[in-house]
Formats: structure tokens, sequence, C-alpha cells
């Protein structure tokens, strides 16, 4: 019986926790984090490094070189997928095309389509794609590198997503959306395939942005 | 007194009529309720949930033009996969749909399907027709 009030109470706390989690409007930090102490004028502080992600060198449509500094003042969110899936991939870029529209003319946010079939998915092939998806200008890149480039890529996208590891190769294949922050710290995961979790994802990029236009996560 | 005899009487011609409708009526719902389910699993990811396609990447599948006059390929088109320049709604389309690993009956169900939804009334596609469509596939 008291074990069963306990349990109540802790429930009870982890409902409250969730409510306050929403009601301050900023999005979480996911992936793991450090403590790292450091010494600033004499006095120690402990600053929490977070995860980010790391440097990257790709080719997009149109043949020019993306690198994570051509992202540095960017919110983005980034997918995994090849041109000539017949699964979830379609669901994904008809569900990402509507993200798309929302934010094509906000010049501080993109779209990254990482291919995970570089050998087909040529510079050229990921053009047609985009002509055929509609996508003009630069705010949705279709990205190609080598394959063992873009699945350690994916690994660091996925950190958050990995809690079933033993999905680890299928996470790739999986249709997340991974929103990062312009600090490149992972802000959000979305089921790719689910119309309501995609209208979450730009209920949270609205979010993002107005957390750095009242300067409260720089 | 009379008149209920003819009410009666009326009531049973009525239902009568109905009866001989509805056979072909249940029928049709039969094949369209399967063909709404294999829908779901083996098309609507690339067609979209109303049919609407995919930009310019996957063909919509409203154009009753379309369908009405390629009505005897498009058994072929699910068995076998279709990968050929077309046009549908007055746009052209050059992807590739893959083979769908379905049974004659499945492709009648979902052609019926297809063909009586997203605008389309096109009536039944029995698995008849169909097993003749594809014994002339190309
Ligand atoms: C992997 C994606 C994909 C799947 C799954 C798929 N199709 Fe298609 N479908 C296409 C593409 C792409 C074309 C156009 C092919 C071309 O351009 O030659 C097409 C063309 C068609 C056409 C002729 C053009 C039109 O729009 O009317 C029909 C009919 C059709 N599909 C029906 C189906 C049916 C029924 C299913 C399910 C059994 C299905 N498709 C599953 C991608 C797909």
């Amino acid at each position: 019986m008291r074990l069963f009030n306990i349990s109540i109470i802790g429930l009870l706390f982890l409902v409250a926790c969730g409510n306050n989690k929403s009601a301050d409007k900023t999005l979480p930090i996911y992936g793991e984090r450090e403590p790292v102490t450091k010494t600033i004028d004499g006095k120690t502080v402990t600053d929490t490094v977070y995860h980010t992600i790391p440097e990257f060198k790709f080719v997009n449509q149109y043949g020019a070189e993306v690198t994570e500094k051509s992202l540095d003042n960017d919110i983005y969110v980034a997918d995994f997928f090849f041109t000539t899936c017949p699964s979830i991939c379609p669901i994904m870029h008809r569900n990402m095309l509507t993200v798309y529209q929302e934010f094509k003319n906000t010049p501080d946010v993109k779209i990254l389509s990482h291919t995970i079939d570089p050998n087909h998915d040529s510079v050229a092939v990921l053009k047609k794609y985009a002509d055929n998806l509609g996508i003009t200008g630069n705010s949705w890149w279709f990205l190609q590198g080598p394959k063992e480039t873009t699945y350690k890529l994916a690994e660091s996208y996925l950190v958050s997503v990995a809690e079933d590891k033993n999905a680890a190769g299928g996470l790739v294949h999986a249709g997340y959306f991974i929103l990062v922050d312009k600090q490149k710290r992972i802000r959000g995961t979305y089921d790719g395939t689910k119309p309501e979790d995609t209208q979450k994802l730009i209920a949270d990029i609205k979010t993002l942005q107005a957390e750095y236009k009242n300067n409260k996560t720089i | 007194m009379k008149f209920k005899i003819i009410a009666v009487l009326l009531s049973f011609i009525g239902i009568m009529a109905y009866s001989c409708q509805s056979e072909e009526k249940i029928e049709f719902m039969r094949y369209y309720s399967s063909g709404q389910e294999l829908y779901k699993s083996h098309c609507q990811n690339c067609h979209g949930q109303n049919g609407e396609g995919l930009a310019a990447l996957i063909p919509p599948l409203t154009d009753a033009a379309y369908l009405k006059q390629n009505r005897s390929q498009l058994a072929c088109y699910v068995k076998n996969g279709l990968k050929l320049p077309i046009l549908v709604n007055g746009k052209a389309y050059n992807g590739q749909m893959p083979p769908a690993t379905l049974a004659p009956v499945e492709i009648a169900q979902v052609l019926t399907y297809v063909q009586n939804s997203f605008g389309n009334k096109a009536g039944l596609h029995n698995v008849d027709q169909v097993n003749t469509e594809l014994g002339k596939c190309e």
C-alpha cells in the first residue's frame, strides 16, 4: 500500500515536470552532455557541454560543397533517404514538402536530405529528384558523399533516438526528421512518416525561432 | 384493407428489386473494401491518401480519362511495374513504379478501389477481367 502511494506521488511529479517543460516554451536539448569545469578569473565555473553535430563535407544537388559552416546561422532539419526508395521515402518527403512550403522564404531555416545510396544518387540524379519535387533555391539541399561518411554522420544525428540500439543499421532507414539548432545541438526528433509529427516539427521550429528572437538560447 | 394489401405487395416488390440490385452491389462493396486495405498497405505511401501523388515524382490517380483509356493495361502496370514516360492530368511523368506482389484477385480489388475513389467512378473491375488482361501483358 505504501509503495503504491509512493509510486502515485512519483507519477504526479513526472506529470508536473512534463507540464513545466511545455509551459516555458523552450525545446529540450538532446544527446549526451558533460559538465566541464573551467577556471575563469580565478573562479571555478561548471559549464554543460552538449552533444553537437561534428564537422562534415558533402556536395548538394547544384554540385556545390556544403559543410557544417554553411549552416552556422541556421536552424535545420536533417533526414536520410535514397531516390529509389520504394517504401517510406515518398511519405517522408511528402511530409517534408510541407516543412519546405512553410519555411522556404525564411533564410535561417534549412532542410538537409542525405542520400544513403551515393552510388546511384549522383549529383545529377539528386538535381532531377529535387526538380521533380518542385524544390528551388537553397532552402532544401540534397546531399551526396561517401556512404561511410553519411552513415557516421547519421549516428551522430541519431544519438538521441538511439535508445533502441537493436535497430542500429535500421535507424538510418527509420524515417526520422532531426531538428538541429544554430549551435548544432539536437532539439527534436520526429517520425517523418507521420503528418502529426511533421506538424509538431513545424511548431517546434517556430518555438526555436522565438527562442533566438528572445535571446533565450544564445 | 385493399390499401394494406397493395402496400404489402409494393414493399414485397421493393425488397425483391433491392436484393437483386444489392447482390451486385455487395460484390462491388467486397472488392472495394478489400481494395481499400490493399491500397493503404501497397500504394498509399507513394500515391497518397487521396490519390494525390507526389509533385512530379509520382503521378496522381485522379485522372479518370487516363484510367479509362488504359483500363485494360492497369493490371499489368500493377503486376509488372511501370517505367514509361506517361502523361497524367496533362503533366509528364517518367518515374518508376516497382512491381507489386499481389494475387490477381487482389489486383482486381485494389483496381476497383482506385477506379471508384478520388473522384473516379468506373465500377467493378473483377478478377476474370484481370486474369484476361494479365494474359496479354506486353
Ligand atoms: C514506390 C512508389 C509506388 C508504389 C508503391 C505504387 N506506385 Fe503506382 N506509380 C508510381 C510511379 C512513379 C508511377 C509512374 C511511372 C512512370 O512514370 O512510368 C506510377 C504509376 C501508376 C499508375 C498509372 C498512372 C496514373 O497515375 O494513373 C497507376 C494506375 C498506378 N501507379 C497504380 C498503383 C497502384 C494500384 C499501386 C498499389 C498496388 C501503386 N501504383 C503503387 C509509383 C508507385
